[in-house]
Protein backbone atom coordinates (compact mmCIF):
# COMPACT_ATOMS: atom_id res chain seq x y z
CA UNK A 1 0.00 0.00 0.00
CA UNK A 2 3.07 2.48 -0.40
CA UNK A 3 1.78 3.71 -3.32
CA UNK A 4 -1.68 4.68 -1.57
CA UNK A 5 0.41 6.39 0.96
CA UNK A 6 2.40 8.22 -1.63
CA UNK A 7 -0.50 9.66 -3.35
CA UNK A 8 -2.06 10.77 -0.15
CA UNK A 9 0.90 12.36 0.66
CA UNK A 10 0.98 14.00 -2.58
CA UNK A 11 -2.21 15.33 -2.36
CA UNK A 12 -1.67 16.61 1.31
CA UNK A 13 1.42 18.41 -0.22
CA UNK A 14 -0.67 19.98 -2.93
CA UNK A 15 -3.59 21.01 -0.57
CA UNK A 16 -0.58 23.08 0.86
CA UNK A 17 0.07 24.67 -2.35
CA UNK A 18 3.70 22.58 -2.32
CA UNK A 19 3.89 21.66 -5.11
CA UNK A 20 3.23 23.36 -8.49
CA UNK A 21 1.83 20.33 -10.23
CA UNK A 22 -1.36 21.52 -11.06
CA UNK A 23 -0.67 24.19 -14.08
CA UNK A 24 -3.45 22.88 -16.07
CA UNK A 25 -7.17 22.77 -14.55
CA UNK A 26 -8.96 19.70 -16.04
CA UNK A 27 -12.43 20.33 -17.88
CA UNK A 28 -13.69 18.04 -15.39
CA UNK A 29 -17.91 18.92 -16.00
CA UNK A 30 -17.03 18.61 -19.47
CA UNK A 31 -15.91 15.00 -18.89
CA UNK A 32 -18.39 14.24 -16.35
CA UNK A 33 -21.54 15.93 -18.91
CA UNK A 34 -23.89 13.02 -20.22
CA UNK A 35 -25.10 15.27 -23.05
CA UNK A 36 -23.15 16.11 -25.90
CA UNK A 37 -24.96 19.78 -25.46
CA UNK A 38 -23.56 19.73 -22.00
CA UNK A 39 -20.01 19.09 -23.06
CA UNK A 40 -20.37 22.18 -25.49
CA UNK A 41 -20.97 24.51 -23.11
CA UNK A 42 -18.67 23.12 -20.52
CA UNK A 43 -15.76 23.84 -23.16
CA UNK A 44 -16.79 26.66 -25.39
CA UNK A 45 -19.97 28.22 -23.12
CA UNK A 46 -21.89 30.87 -25.02
CA UNK A 47 -19.66 30.70 -28.26
CA UNK A 48 -21.48 29.38 -31.65
CA UNK A 49 -20.41 26.28 -32.92
CA UNK A 50 -20.09 26.70 -36.87
CA UNK A 51 -20.00 23.49 -39.09
CA UNK A 52 -17.00 22.82 -41.37
CA UNK A 53 -15.83 20.86 -44.07
CA UNK A 54 -12.21 21.69 -43.26
CA UNK A 55 -12.34 19.57 -40.50
CA UNK A 56 -11.35 15.44 -41.25
CA UNK A 57 -12.60 12.49 -39.70
CA UNK A 58 -11.46 8.88 -40.70
CA UNK A 59 -13.34 6.69 -39.31
CA UNK A 60 -14.33 3.37 -39.92
CA UNK A 61 -18.20 3.12 -41.54
CA UNK A 62 -18.88 0.36 -39.17
CA UNK A 63 -16.75 -0.64 -36.15
CA UNK A 64 -17.17 -4.93 -35.30
CA UNK A 65 -15.75 -3.84 -31.96
CA UNK A 66 -17.19 -0.75 -30.11
CA UNK A 67 -13.77 -1.15 -27.64
CA UNK A 68 -11.60 -0.31 -30.11
CA UNK A 69 -12.45 2.10 -32.96
CA UNK A 70 -9.87 4.09 -34.79
CA UNK A 71 -10.16 7.59 -35.72
CA UNK A 72 -7.64 10.16 -37.37
CA UNK A 73 -9.07 14.07 -36.91
CA UNK A 74 -7.29 16.43 -39.09
CA UNK A 75 -8.04 20.20 -40.14
CA UNK A 76 -7.04 22.27 -42.26
CA UNK A 77 -8.90 25.45 -40.14
CA UNK A 78 -5.96 28.22 -39.17
CA UNK A 79 -5.00 28.69 -35.84
CA UNK A 80 -5.79 25.95 -34.57
CA UNK A 81 -5.48 25.98 -30.68
CA UNK A 82 -7.91 22.83 -29.64
CA UNK A 83 -9.57 19.73 -30.63
CA UNK A 84 -11.87 17.88 -29.13
CA UNK A 85 -13.71 14.53 -30.08
CA UNK A 86 -17.45 14.09 -28.79
CA UNK A 87 -19.11 10.46 -29.23
CA UNK A 88 -22.93 12.01 -28.86
CA UNK A 89 -24.12 8.19 -27.71
CA UNK A 90 -21.65 7.31 -24.88
CA UNK A 91 -22.70 7.48 -21.16
CA UNK A 92 -19.96 10.51 -21.27
CA UNK A 93 -19.57 12.09 -24.69
CA UNK A 94 -16.55 14.02 -24.59
CA UNK A 95 -13.41 11.67 -25.26
CA UNK A 96 -10.68 13.67 -25.13
CA UNK A 97 -9.33 16.96 -26.17
CA UNK A 98 -5.90 18.15 -27.70
CA UNK A 99 -4.48 21.29 -26.86
CA UNK A 100 -2.32 22.13 -29.65
CA UNK A 101 1.07 24.39 -29.77
CA UNK A 102 2.31 26.10 -33.18
CA UNK A 103 4.70 23.26 -33.49
CA UNK A 104 2.12 20.35 -33.28
CA UNK A 105 -0.25 19.74 -36.50
CA UNK A 106 -3.64 19.79 -36.14
CA UNK A 107 -3.76 16.04 -36.71
CA UNK A 108 -3.88 13.22 -34.36
CA UNK A 109 -4.93 9.49 -34.55
CA UNK A 110 -6.64 7.56 -31.00
CA UNK A 111 -8.50 4.52 -30.57
CA UNK A 112 -12.11 5.43 -28.60
CA UNK A 113 -14.69 3.21 -27.42
CA UNK A 114 -18.15 3.17 -28.26
CA UNK A 115 -20.92 1.87 -26.74
CA UNK A 116 -23.11 1.72 -29.53
CA UNK A 117 -24.14 3.39 -32.66
CA UNK A 118 -23.30 6.99 -32.72
CA UNK A 119 -22.09 10.00 -34.36
CA UNK A 120 -18.45 11.16 -33.39
CA UNK A 121 -17.52 14.87 -33.67
CA UNK A 122 -14.50 17.03 -33.44
CA UNK A 123 -14.75 20.26 -32.47
CA UNK A 124 -11.98 22.66 -33.38
CA UNK A 125 -11.12 25.91 -31.55
CA UNK A 126 -9.71 28.02 -33.30
CA UNK A 127 -8.78 31.78 -32.81
CA UNK A 128 -11.58 32.67 -34.82
CA UNK A 129 -13.93 30.94 -33.37
CA UNK A 130 -15.57 26.92 -32.73
CA UNK A 131 -16.14 24.62 -35.52
CA UNK A 132 -17.33 21.33 -35.89
CA UNK A 133 -17.77 18.15 -38.42
CA UNK A 134 -19.16 14.67 -37.81
CA UNK A 135 -19.28 11.25 -38.88
CA UNK A 136 -21.55 8.29 -38.11
CA UNK A 137 -20.07 4.81 -36.99
CA UNK A 138 -22.13 1.88 -36.80
CA UNK A 139 -21.22 -0.35 -33.68
CA UNK A 140 -21.75 -3.80 -34.00
CA UNK A 141 -20.44 -5.23 -30.27
CA UNK A 142 -20.58 -2.33 -28.18
CA UNK A 143 -17.64 -1.70 -25.76
CA UNK A 144 -17.68 0.23 -22.57
CA UNK A 145 -18.03 -2.94 -20.87
CA UNK A 146 -20.79 -4.26 -19.32
CA UNK B 1 -17.31 -0.98 -0.52
CA UNK B 2 -19.35 -4.00 -1.37
CA UNK B 3 -19.57 -4.95 -5.14
CA UNK B 4 -15.95 -3.52 -5.53
CA UNK B 5 -13.88 -6.67 -7.30
CA UNK B 6 -11.71 -7.91 -4.64
CA UNK B 7 -8.93 -8.08 -6.82
CA UNK B 8 -8.89 -4.46 -7.14
CA UNK B 9 -7.49 -3.66 -3.57
CA UNK B 10 -4.72 -5.64 -4.58
CA UNK B 11 -1.85 -3.48 -5.62
CA UNK B 12 -1.63 -6.58 -8.62
CA UNK B 13 -1.88 -4.22 -11.88
CA UNK B 14 1.78 -3.78 -13.11
CA UNK B 15 1.54 -1.53 -15.86
CA UNK B 16 4.10 -1.56 -18.63
CA UNK B 17 6.47 1.13 -19.91
CA UNK B 18 5.13 3.62 -22.76
CA UNK B 19 6.21 2.43 -26.33
CA UNK B 20 7.47 5.03 -28.91
CA UNK B 21 8.59 5.66 -32.26
CA UNK B 22 9.08 8.59 -34.48
CA UNK B 23 10.49 9.23 -37.61
CA UNK B 24 10.66 12.84 -39.10
CA UNK B 25 10.34 13.45 -42.60
CA UNK B 26 10.85 17.22 -44.52
CA UNK B 27 11.07 18.87 -40.62
CA UNK B 28 7.91 16.90 -39.67
CA UNK B 29 7.97 14.74 -36.91
CA UNK B 30 5.20 11.74 -36.80
CA UNK B 31 5.66 10.23 -33.22
CA UNK B 32 3.15 7.30 -32.43
CA UNK B 33 3.13 6.26 -28.88
CA UNK B 34 1.67 3.43 -27.31
CA UNK B 35 0.28 3.93 -23.37
CA UNK B 36 -0.15 0.39 -21.31
CA UNK B 37 -2.82 1.23 -19.02
CA UNK B 38 -6.08 -0.30 -18.25
CA UNK B 39 -8.31 2.18 -18.92
CA UNK B 40 -11.46 1.29 -16.78
CA UNK B 41 -14.63 4.05 -17.29
CA UNK B 42 -15.88 2.63 -13.62
CA UNK B 43 -18.73 0.78 -15.77
CA UNK B 44 -17.74 -2.55 -16.51
CA UNK B 45 -18.68 -5.64 -14.32
CA UNK B 46 -16.05 -8.29 -14.10
CA UNK B 47 -16.92 -12.25 -14.22
CA UNK B 48 -17.98 -12.17 -10.61
CA UNK B 49 -20.55 -9.57 -11.20
CA UNK B 50 -18.31 -6.73 -9.07
CA UNK B 51 -18.16 -3.23 -10.73
CA UNK B 52 -14.52 -2.75 -11.99
CA UNK B 53 -13.22 1.33 -10.60
CA UNK B 54 -12.40 3.58 -13.16
CA UNK B 55 -8.49 3.98 -13.91
CA UNK B 56 -8.11 5.88 -16.90
CA UNK B 57 -5.19 8.30 -18.24
CA UNK B 58 -6.61 11.72 -17.66
CA UNK B 59 -3.44 13.66 -18.90
CA UNK B 60 -0.73 13.45 -21.42
CA UNK B 61 1.92 15.40 -21.87
CA UNK B 62 4.31 15.69 -25.08
CA UNK B 63 7.63 17.54 -24.65
CA UNK B 64 10.35 17.82 -27.08
CA UNK B 65 13.45 19.22 -25.91
CA UNK B 66 11.87 19.65 -22.46
CA UNK B 67 9.16 22.68 -24.08
CA UNK B 68 5.73 21.48 -23.97
CA UNK B 69 4.74 20.92 -27.60
CA UNK B 70 1.04 18.52 -27.43
CA UNK B 71 -1.37 18.32 -24.17
CA UNK B 72 -4.04 16.04 -23.82
CA UNK B 73 -6.84 15.79 -21.41
CA UNK B 74 -8.49 12.18 -22.12
CA UNK B 75 -11.59 10.70 -20.29
CA UNK B 76 -12.57 6.88 -19.77
CA UNK B 77 -13.72 6.63 -23.43
CA UNK B 78 -10.14 6.16 -25.30
CA UNK B 79 -9.68 2.60 -25.39
CA UNK B 80 -7.52 0.54 -23.03
CA UNK B 81 -3.53 0.16 -23.66
CA UNK B 82 -3.82 3.87 -25.69
CA UNK B 83 -2.39 4.63 -29.01
CA UNK B 84 -2.31 7.85 -30.60
CA UNK B 85 -0.11 9.40 -33.04
CA UNK B 86 0.50 13.42 -33.85
CA UNK B 87 2.99 14.97 -35.98
CA UNK B 88 5.15 17.90 -34.94
CA UNK B 89 6.65 20.71 -36.94
CA UNK B 90 10.22 22.30 -37.02
CA UNK B 91 11.26 18.72 -35.70
CA UNK B 92 15.15 18.01 -36.40
CA UNK B 93 17.20 14.75 -36.20
CA UNK B 94 18.28 14.59 -32.44
CA UNK B 95 15.08 16.35 -31.06
CA UNK B 96 14.26 14.41 -27.21
CA UNK B 97 10.24 13.76 -27.35
CA UNK B 98 9.68 13.04 -24.11
CA UNK B 99 5.49 11.59 -23.29
CA UNK B 100 3.92 11.08 -19.53
CA UNK B 101 0.42 10.30 -18.63
CA UNK B 102 -1.17 11.17 -15.03
CA UNK B 103 -4.32 8.89 -14.63
CA UNK B 104 -7.25 9.57 -12.27
CA UNK B 105 -5.49 7.99 -9.39
CA UNK B 106 -2.75 10.54 -10.14
CA UNK B 107 -0.30 7.26 -10.87
CA UNK B 108 2.16 8.60 -13.56
CA UNK B 109 4.71 7.20 -16.36
CA UNK B 110 7.15 8.80 -18.56
CA UNK B 111 8.84 7.77 -21.92
CA UNK B 112 11.38 9.03 -23.96
CA UNK B 113 12.15 8.59 -27.63
CA UNK B 114 15.57 10.92 -29.72
CA UNK B 115 14.37 11.21 -33.33
CA UNK B 116 17.22 9.96 -35.48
Amino acid sequence: MHRRALVKGLATLLSLGLLPLNLYARAVAAFTAEQAADVYRELFGSAAILPSDRIHIKAPEIAENGAVVPITVSTDLANTQSISVVIDENPNPLSGTFYLTEDSAPEFSLRVKMGRSSTIRALVRTADGVYMSGRQVKVTIGGCGG
Amino acid sequence: MAGVAAEYFLEAIVIKPIRLRGKIKNGIAEVKALLPHPMETGARVDSEGALVPAHYIEEVVCQRNGEMVLRAEWGASVSKDPYFSFKLHNSTVGDKITISWTDNLGDTATGDITLA
